[in-house]
């Protein structure tokens, strides 16, 4: 065995924080593909006949959509505040952060299901349904993925572990990631439809 | 600075039949998950070379059939699943999850539980996908859940491999030695640098559309299937199954075959940058995936006006001429190598020929999407596959025996394993050289004309061809036939070194990087003690050679 120099023992650096980028990476990449497709359907379905694209009789409800992406701002604003107080390792503010994060990311959930029902789009009514469910499907996932990122990261700084500052960061940059997503998609699905 | 362990517990190694697998089946140990991946896909690889060659005898024999007229899509499909989900991707993931954090001087993979969970759920997406094409599955396939089963199971095994991914480049990029930049990096761990970044781009989009497939067809319009019928996931998904996406696996190919050169040459690689720069060039085929869609060079391109040409130049350039330039160049810097009378070894000799098939698949690839070639739908395109998937399997064998004494303590004998090297590359030109040429006359890619149900011809055809089919097709069987020869024995060499084989030293190799800095076989948390790094060759420094 060759002796090369130790060094003092070190600790990986930022391992969940830049773990999560690459998953953020990968989630953009997957949402990126998935409008793309959208979009190049729209305008083929649109070109071939305007009126078909939208299954008849189906509407976008405007108020629950844009609630949805409101509800961003504040996810984005109690997970950066979680960060603040976890670095000047106050727990309860840090807790009471996470907390509201993880509820409005409920909340997002909840409205995601409610437009679904609204919007009353039948699963086999052409390309546009399948586009549709797949493409909110995901980002609905991406919502639960979310919300259990917050849940663990809350149990795991009110559980005693409150220098695990890097987690509460990199949760902090999944839902910054989640909300670019869902600003892209809330304008290519619900505004452009 | 973190303070969080993600390292999972190690328990003792456990002794005994039962805890023995068990402790094979919830390990944590990369070098452990790594060697799952090479087994499996090894069995796989076996098991697809079979399918091949079976379907190449179909091919000479175009009046009688072997298979059966129900069995010829199926095996088809298996044939090429195989190919690109169950050997190719796997055997690169395999070796990276193995040999990196080995090389970065790390004492363990980044996210281990992670790693392990990709190896499990590429194995159950595996197993999914060979029942579901078994069961009348597949693209093509009759049975409409076993479709959608087909579909589901491809995301399975890509999302595994997308775990596996993220666990190294993390890895990489967080638990380097101190001192180690990623300038001084192994080359072999900046060529899955390279292949991972662009994979973490390139796969979730495969995912995406695999997704779309499935709703489509779970989901058709009025007995319509929208998205995920055969013609979309032989034409729109075959972006994500064939070259040049396909390509971006096989990048860290060239990094080992510069690893091994320069520990057989025991000297600094010199021109170090400009080899990464290369590596790096390859990996601008990740646009492929990005752009969804087959990039082509319109014929007759003589004929374009002007702005034509130049929109057909610029992503035709991007996307197969950058990355063939790239792979070239790589190749060419590592041969140069040569000149200075490198150690022959049975792992130089394997991945001398396994990245000469890369390459040439990298170049075909590119010849392959020039409209005026007339290849575009012809067998050249499966030539070009199987250069690239037996190039990569060659380097693999070459990865195995090179860092065989790291993984098992035991080196494999190198008098029995060098001629397999040669066998290899027959098998491997034989398999793919063929095609290729029967893809200059025009033997079109799916070797026959599946007439799907209420169709008035029930009967399944070969299209008739001109040139000596039967001697193209004929070599390829031929060619697969070896590869199944030169694994099996192989399997058997590395199967007899694991169990009886001589006790490797710490540095069988005279290594320049750091695995060879720890004992052989390296002990579950790698190195005993961190090591700073002040070169690209950290063992070089402590070994004085005339040009050091």
């Amino acid at each position: 065995m060759h002796a090369l120099p130790p060094a003092p023992a070190v600790t990986p650096r930022r391992q969940v924080f830049v773990g999560t980028a690459i998953a953020c990476a990968a989630v953009t990449a997957l949402m990126g593909g998935l409008f793309a497709v959208f979009i190049r359907h729209r305008e083929d379905g649109v070109n071939a006949s305007p009126r078909n694209w939208l299954p008849d009789g189906v509407s976008v409800p405007g108020v629950a959509t844009n609630t949805m992406l409101i509800a961003l701002l504040p996810i984005c604003l109690f997970a950066q505040w979680a960060v603040y107080s976890a670095k000047r390792h106050d727990r309860p503010h840090a807790g009471l952060a996470l907390g509201l994060t993880g509820l409005l990311g409920l909340a997002f959930i909840n409205a995601q299901a409610y437009v679904w029902g609204q919007m009353g789009v039948p699963a086999n009514q052409g390309v546009y349904s399948t586009l549709f469910y797949t493409v909110t499907g995901a980002g609905f996932v991406l919502a639960i993925i979310g919300v259990v990122f917050s849940g663990v990261t809350a149990f795991r700084f009110l559980g005693g572990r409150t220098t695990d500052r890097e987690v509460v960061s990199a949760h902090a940059m999944y839902w910054y990631t989640f909300s670019a997503v869902f600003s892209v998609l809330w304008f290519v699905v619900y505004v452009t439809k | 600075m973190t303070t969080i362990e993600t390292h999972a517990h190690r328990a003792a190694p456990a002794s005994g039949g039962l805890a023995c697998i068990a402790d094979w089946v919830t390990t944590t140990d990369h070098k452990r998950i790594g060697r799952l991946y090479l087994g499996t896909s090894t069995l796989a690889l076996l098991g697809t070379a079979v399918v091949a060659l079976l379907l190449g005898i179909e091919r000479i024999n175009q009046d009688d059939y072997l298979l059966g007229l129900d069995a010829l899509t199926q095996a088809f499909s298996m044939y090429r699943f195989g190919l690109v989900l169950l050997v190719l991707l796997p055997v690169m993931a395999g070796l990276a999850v193995a040999a990196v954090p080995l090389q970065v001087g790390a004492k363990s993979i980044a996210f281990p539980r992670l790693a392990a969970a990709g190896f499990w759920l590429w194995l159950f997406g595996a197993g999914l996908g060979v029942y579901s094409l078994v069961m009348n599955g597949g693209p093509g396939g009759g049975e409409r859940r076993f479709v959608e089963l087909f579909l589901l199971s491809i995301a399975l095994c890509l999302g595994g491999v997308l775990a596996s991914t993220v666990s190294v480049l993390t890895t990489i990029l967080t638990t380097r030695a101190p001192g180690m930049n990623l300038r001084r990096v192994p080359f072999f761990t900046w060529g899955v640098m390279v292949s991972s970044l662009a994979l973490v781009v390139a796969l979730p989009i495969v995912i995406g559309d695999l997704l779309i497939a499935y709703t489509g067809h779970k989901y058709p319009t009025a007995g319509v299937i929208e998205f995920g019928n055969l013609s979309l996931t032989q034409s729109w998904l075959s972006f994500g199954f064939t070259q040049p996406t396909t390509l971006l696996a096989a990048i860290p190919v060239f990094g080992l075959f510069a690893d091994v050169m320069a520990t057989g040459t025991g000297m600094r690689f010199t021109p170090r940058g400009p080899l990464l720069a290369a590596m790096g060039l390859a990996g601008v085929a990740v646009f492929a995936p990005v752009v969804q869609n087959p990039v082509v060079l319109r014929a007759p391109f003589r004929d374009l006006e002007a702005g034509d040409k130049f929109s057909d130049l610029l992503p035709f350039g991007l996307i197969h001429l950058l990355p063939a330039l790239g792979a070239f160049l790589a190749l060419m810097l590592v041969v140069s190598m040569l000149k200075q009378r490198p150690k022959v070894s049975a792992p130089l000799v394997f991945l001398l020929f396994g990245t000469l098939f890369v390459e040439l698949a990298f170049t075909a690839s590119a010849l392959n999407h020039i409209g005026d070639a007339g290849l575009v739908g012809t067998v050249f395109e499966e030539g070009t596959m199987l250069a690239l998937v037996y190039g990569a399997v060659l380097a693999a064998m070459g990865g195995v025996a090179y860092w065989g004494p790291k993984w098992w303590g035991r080196t494999m004998p190198m008098k029995a394993t060098l001629p397999l090297a040669l066998l290899g590359a027959a098998g491997a030109a034989l398999a793919s050289l063929p095609l290729m040429i029967a893809g200059f006359a025009d033997q079109p890619g799916q070797p026959f004309n599946v007439v799907l149900p209420g169709g008035n011809d029930p009967s399944v055809h070969f299209p008739q061809v001109g040139g000596p089919t039967e001697l193209w097709n004929g070599l390829s069987a031929a060619g697969h036939g070896l590869m199944v020869l030169t694994v099996v024995a192989f399997l058997g060499l590395a199967l007899r070194s694991f169990l009886k084989g001589e006790h490797a030293g710490d540095d069988p190799w005279n290594g320049l990087t750091l695995e060879w800095a720890t004992s052989s076989p390296a002990p579950a948390d790698n190195f005993a003690e961190v090591h700073i790094v002040r070169s690209a060759e950290p063992l070089l420094d402590l070994k004085p050679r005339s040009d050091a």
